[in-house]
């Protein structure tokens, strides 16, 4: 196989390395891996999909003891971590556009860079709450969770308790999601930093942002439907 | 057919739009609407997402067959949601809507 590609060959959608030979040219092959991906994430809408329908019958069937439960969660803390993935999917969306246009490798390496940082803040901010849980004893744990406050009547602990069986569910499949998002992006990094992608061929850079803007969308959903439930009780968090 | 490069200002455009949705959403949310919370925060959510994936996802720009891959994931969404809750609500006993 020859390593060395000519200067002029480079230019050239029919003979260029990183052209797979099952495809006619490199638009094809980059159209094909961006649908390949969504056929993915299909199966991520329909993975995702069964624990919203989860939360959907759970919240009819106890929506009091849903709304005390979710008040309980910092909507702040919640919210921030929205914003913080927003401007990582804008900053996602730069990196690719920065291998489209033919940008350097540094200039993407910065968009990949922050992209990172965003996530890893978001995940940062995600352990802290998930220790608030804990030091509150809301982890959902057989003999572990404890409701301390008072209770209406017809709000029985364990009905509380699959609120935040639920949340850990979501939020915790939601948080794998970005942690092998980081992994992802460490390796398109290194790949970006040797130069690999450009105008011609950026299909990783592109899908890879395609599964970090679904992991977004995930978000979009479960920060509503979770942290602001009830805030129109007055938002009494403890 | 080439790739369509979607220019930086629609990307700062859709960025403005997600983040004036999200503070609505949460303004929104410490009104009491009754039942009308849940549509009113599930339209907001609607429609950052579908930015997303019209604009950032590139769907917009995308080839038909693309587009039957994306529809079809939220139509199959659907059916499992709308199968399910038709059960759920016209259940003699119902073990839903009921308090």
């Amino acid at each position: 196989m020859a390593t060395e590609v000519h200067p002029s060959a480079h230019h050239d959608a029919h003979s260029h390395e990183m052209l797979a030979h099952h495809f006619d040219n490199m638009e094809q092959q980059r159209e094909a891996s961006a649908l390949g991906m969504w056929v993915f994430l299909v199966t991520e809408i329909m993975f995702f999909g069964g624990l919203f329908l989860a939360y959907t019958l759970y919240r009819g069937k106890y929506p009091e003891a849903f709304e005390i439960a979710s008040n309980h969660l910092d909507w702040r803390l919640g919210g921030f971590n929205t914003v913080v993935l927003i401007v990582s999917s804008l900053t996602m969306a730069l990196a690719v556009w920065s291998a489209q246009v033919g940008k350097t490798a540094r200039t993407q390496l910065l968009f990949l860079g922050l992209t990172a940082l965003l996530g890893a803040t978001f995940l940062g901010v995600k352990a802290y709450e998930y220790h608030e849980k804990y030091v509150d004893r809301l982890i959902p744990i057989r003999g572990f969770f404890r409701w301390g406050s008072e209770l209406p009547a017809n709000v029985s602990e364990d009905k509380v308790q699959m609120f935040y069986f639920i949340y850990f569910s979501m939020t915790g499949l939601h948080a794998l999601h970005m942690v092998i998002g980081l992994g992802l992006i460490a390796y398109i990094m290194y790949w970006a930093w040797r130069g690999r992608f450009t105008p011609e061929y950026h299909g990783p850079v592109e899908i890879f942002g395609l599964y970090w803007h679904f992991v977004d969308i995930v978000w979009i959903f479960l920060f509503p439907l979770l942290y602001l439930l009830g805030a129109h009780y007055g938002g009494a968090h403890h | 057919m080439s790739e369509h490069i979607v220019s930086r200002k629609i990307y700062f455009n859709v960025f403005g739009a997600l983040m004036v949705l999200t503070v609505l959403t949460v303004v929104a949310a410490n009104f009491d609407f009754g039942r009308m919370n849940d549509v009113i925060a599930m339209a907001i959510a609607v429609t950052k997402a579908t930015l997303v994936v019209l604009f950032f996802m590139h769907v917009r720009y995308s080839s038909r067959l693309t587009w039957v891959v994306v529809v079809s994931g939220f139509f199959w969404l659907a059916i499992m949601f709308l199968f399910t809750l038709s059960d759920y609500v016209t259940r003699k006993e119902s073990i839903i809507l009921s308090r």
